[in-house]
C-alpha cells in the first residue's frame, strides 16, 4: 500500500527556530488521521507546510507519489489537496455564497459547481439562510462549517483541518465533526490537528502525538486513548 | 424584467444625450476654458479607474501610480514630437505606451509583491519618484528625455492627416479642438469602464477580493496570489499608460514636474472619496476633483471684485477646503460618496447581530 500522502525526514525553521524536526509521517488514502499536542508544538507549522503555504526547510513531502514539497500552495489545491487554516480564514466581507464560490475557484465545470453549493445550503440550512450576508456575521461555529464545505468545493482527495473545534460550543462541535465524518464517508481522506485530543482521538483512525517539534508516538486512536502516557498529558485523566 | 430592460436602456440613452451635449453647454454656458476643465476630468477619470483596479479590487496601495501615467506620457512625447524627429501614428503610440506603462507595472510588480499594506505603499511611492526622477536627469550623458525642461512641441492626437487641434466642420457645426478632445476622451472612458465592470463580476474580479480579504485563505483556495496581484498592477498600469498618452497629445508639453507625488496622491483622494471599488463612485471623485479646483479659482476674480484685492490665495484656500473635505469624509462617509455595497459593510461598525 502505498501512502497518499508521505512526509519524510521534514524540518521546518523560523530563521533559527525549528518548528518542526525530523518528522516522519504517512496518511493512507481513505484513513482519518490526527495530530495532537500541546500549544506550540509545531502541528500547525507541519499542517501549513503540507498546504504549502510555507517552504520546508529539508525533507520531502510526497502526495500521490508526487513530490509537491516545493510547490506554492495554490498548485497544492490543484493536486487535490485542501487545507482548512487554523482560524477558519473566512473572507469576511464577502457574502457567504462568494465565499463558496471561491472554494471553486479552479474548477470550470460551473453547473455542477452551482448544483453543490445549492446542496450545501440545503444542508447547513444556516448557511443556505445568510447566503446573501457577508460571512463574518455567521457564528464562529457556522464559520467553521462554511470553511469545510468552502474547501471540499475544490473536490479534494485529502482534507488537512488545523484545529476545527477551536473556540465552538460544544453543540457546534459535534455538527463540524458530523460534517467532517460526512465528507469522510463521501472518500475523502483526513488529516486533522487538534488541540482536543479526546475529540481527535474518537473520531479518526490513527494517530500521532506531537512533542517540540516531533513526533514522540504513533498509533491507532484507540490504543493512543488508551496509552497512559497520553492519558495524563492529554487527557488530563490517569495517575498523577 | 422586460419593464427594467427597458428603462434600463431608456436611462442609458439619455445619458449618452447628456454626455454628448454636455461640452457644447459648458462652451456656451461657461465657455470654452470649461471644455478643457471637463477633458482633464475624463483623463483624470481615466487614471482613477485605473487605480481602482489596484487599489480599490486587489487592495494593494500604490502610491507611486502616477509613474504609470508619466510613462506612457513620454513613450507618446517621444515618438511623436521633434525630440527625436518622429511622428507615428496614433494608433501606433497610444497602444506601446499603454503596453510599456504595464511592463514598468509588472517590473515594479515582481519584485515588491510579497511585501504588504504600509511596506507595499513606501516601495510604490519610491518607484514613483524614481521614475520621475529618471525623466528629470536622462539628458546626459545622452539627451532622452531633455531634463527638466521637458518635451515641447508634442504632435497633437491626430488620425492620419486630421489632427485634433485644429477645428473641424461637421454637419454645420464648428467642433473646436476641446470638444474633439473631450470626445475621444470620452470613448476612451467609456471602453474603459465596460472592462472595469466586466472585471469586477469576472473570475479574477473574484479572485482579487479574496486576496484584499484574506492572502492565505486565498491561495488555499487554489487562487495565484502572486500572479493575480501583478496582473492587477499590469492592468491599471496600463490604464494608466493610456491616459498619460493621451495627456501628452492632448497638452502639447509634458516635464517630470507633471508627474509627480502630489499627483499621485491626488489621484488615490479620487478613488477614497468617491467610494473605492466602486466604478460610479470612483468616476464621481474623479469628475468632483478636478472641477472643484478649477471652481475655486474664480473665488480670485471674486475677491478682486468685491474686496478690491485678493485676501486669501485661491491655490491656499483650494489646498485649505481640500483638506477640509477630506476630513469631513473620513469623518462622515469613510466609505466614500458613492461606496461599494461590499465596500459598505466593511465600513459598519461592528455587523455582528
Amino acid at each position: 500500500m502505498t501512502a497518499l500522502l508521505a512526509l519524510n525526514a521534514l524540518t521546518v525553521a523560523y530563521g533559527k527556530l525549528h518548528a518542526v524536526q525530523d518528522v516522519s509521517l504517512q496518511v493512507a488514502q481513505g484513513e482519518r488521521v490526527c495530530l495532537i499536542g500541546a500549544n506550540g508544538a509545531g502541528k500547525s507549522t507541519l499542517l501549513k507546510t503540507v498546504g504549502g503555504l510555507l517552504q520546508p526547510r529539508s525533507g520531502s513531502i510526497h502526495f500521490a507519489s508526487q513530490s509537491i514539497g516545493s510547490l506554492p500552495g495554490h498548485a497544492i489545491v490543484a493536486r487535490g489537496l485542501a487545507l482548512v487554516p487554523e482560524g477558519r480564514g473566512i473572507f469576511n466581507r464577502l457574502s457567504v455564497l462568494e465565499n463558496l464560490e471561491l472554494g471553486a475557484w479552479l474548477r470550470r465545470d460551473r453547473a455542477a459547481v452551482r448544483q453543490e453549493i445549492a446542496t450545501i445550503c440545503e444542508r447547513f440550512p444556516r448557511l443556505g439562510e445568510r447566503r446573501n450576508q457577508p460571512a463574518g456575521q455567521l457564528s464562529g461555529g457556522e464559520q467553521q462549517l462554511l470553511a469545510i464545505q468552502r474547501a471540499l468545493l475544490s473536490r479534494p482527495r485529502l482534507l488537512l483541518l488545523d484545529e476545527p473545534s477551536m473556540g465552538l460550543a460544544p453543540m457546534m462541535v459535534e455538527a463540524v465533526f458530523s460534517s467532517l465524518l460526512d465528507a469522510h464517508r463521501g472518500g475523502i481522506t483526513l488529516l486533522l490537528v487538534e488541540q482536543n485530543a479526546q475529540l481527535a482521538l474518537t473520531h479518526t483512525d490513527r494517530g500521532y502525538v506531537m512533542e517540540s517539534g516531533r513526533i514522540t508516538m504513533e498509533n491507532t486512536s484507540a490504543a493512543l486513548h488508551d496509552d497512559p502516557q497520553v492519558r495524563a498529558a492529554y487527557l488530563g485523566v490517569g495517575s498523577l | 424584467m422586460r419593464r427594467r430592460q427597458r428603462s434600463a436602456w431608456i436611462a442609458g440613452t439619455l445619458l449618452a444625450i447628456g454626455l454628448a451635449c454636455l461640452p457644447l453647454l459648458l462652451q456656451i454656458g461657461l465657455g470654452r476654458s470649461w471644455v478643457r476643465i471637463a477633458d482633464l476630468a475624463l483623463l483624470y477619470t481615466l487614471l482613477a479607474l485605473g487605480l481602482n483596479i489596484v487599489v480599490g479590487y486587489a487592495g494593494l496601495l500604490d502610491l507611486g501610480y502616477i509613474a504609470f501615467y508619466a510613462v506612457g506620457a513620454y513613450v507618446y512625447a517621444l515618438l511623436d514630437s521633434p525630440q527625436f524627429g518622429l511622428h507615428w501614428p496614433l494608433w501606433a503610440v497610444l497602444p506601446l505606451g499603454a503596453a510599456s506603462a504595464a511592463l514598468f507595472g509588472v517590473l515594479l510588480g515582481a519584485p515588491t509583491l510579497r511585501l504588504r499594506g504600509d511596506y507595499l505603499a513606501i516601495v510604490t511611492l519610491g518607484f514613483g519618484e524614481i521614475i520621475r526622477i529618471f525623466l528629470n536627469n536622462l539628458n546626459a550623458p545622452v539627451n532622452i528625455t531633455n531634463g527638466p525642461q521637458g518635451i515641447s512641441l508634442i504632435d497633437p492626437l491626430h488620425f492620419g492627416t486630421i489632427s485634433l487641434a485644429a477645428p473641424h466642420r461637421l454637419a454645420g457645426l464648428t467642433l473646436s479642438p476641446p470638444l474633439q478632445y473631450y470626445y475621444l476622451f470620452l470613448a476612451c472612458v467609456l471602453v474603459v469602464v465596460f472592462i472595469a465592470l466586466r472585471l469586477q463580476d469576472s473570475r479574477i474580479g473574484r479572485a482579487w477580493a479574496a486576496i484584499r480579504e484574506d492572502e492565505l485563505a486565498a491561495a488555499a483556495s487554489g487562487i495565484p496570489v502572486r500572479n493575480v496581484k501583478l496582473l492587477a498592477f499590469a492592468m491599471g498600469a496600463t490604464f494608466g499608460g493610456l491616459a498619460g498618452g493621451l495627456f501628452a497629445g492632448f497638452q502639447g508639453f509634458i516635464s517630470p514636474e507633471s508627474f509627480n507625488l502630489m499627483e499621485s496622491v491626488m489621484v488615490l483622494c479620487m478613488i477614497v472619496l468617491g467610494g473605492m471599488g466602486h466604478v460610479p463612485g470612483v468616476i464621481l471623485g474623479a469628475v468632483l476633483l478636478t472641477v472643484l479646483p478649477e471652481a475655486l479659482r474664480m473665488l480670485g476674480d471674486w475677491q478682486l471684485n468685491h474686496l478690491g484685492r485678493v485676501v486669501a490665495d485661491p491655490d491656499d484656500l483650494r489646498m485649505l477646503l481640500f483638506g477640509l473635505a477630506l476630513i469631513a469624509m473620513m469623518l462622515f462617509r469613510p466609505a466614500g460618496m458613492l461606496p461599494s455595497p461590499r465596500h459598505r459593510r466593511e465600513w459598519r461598525k461592528d455587523a455582528r447581530p
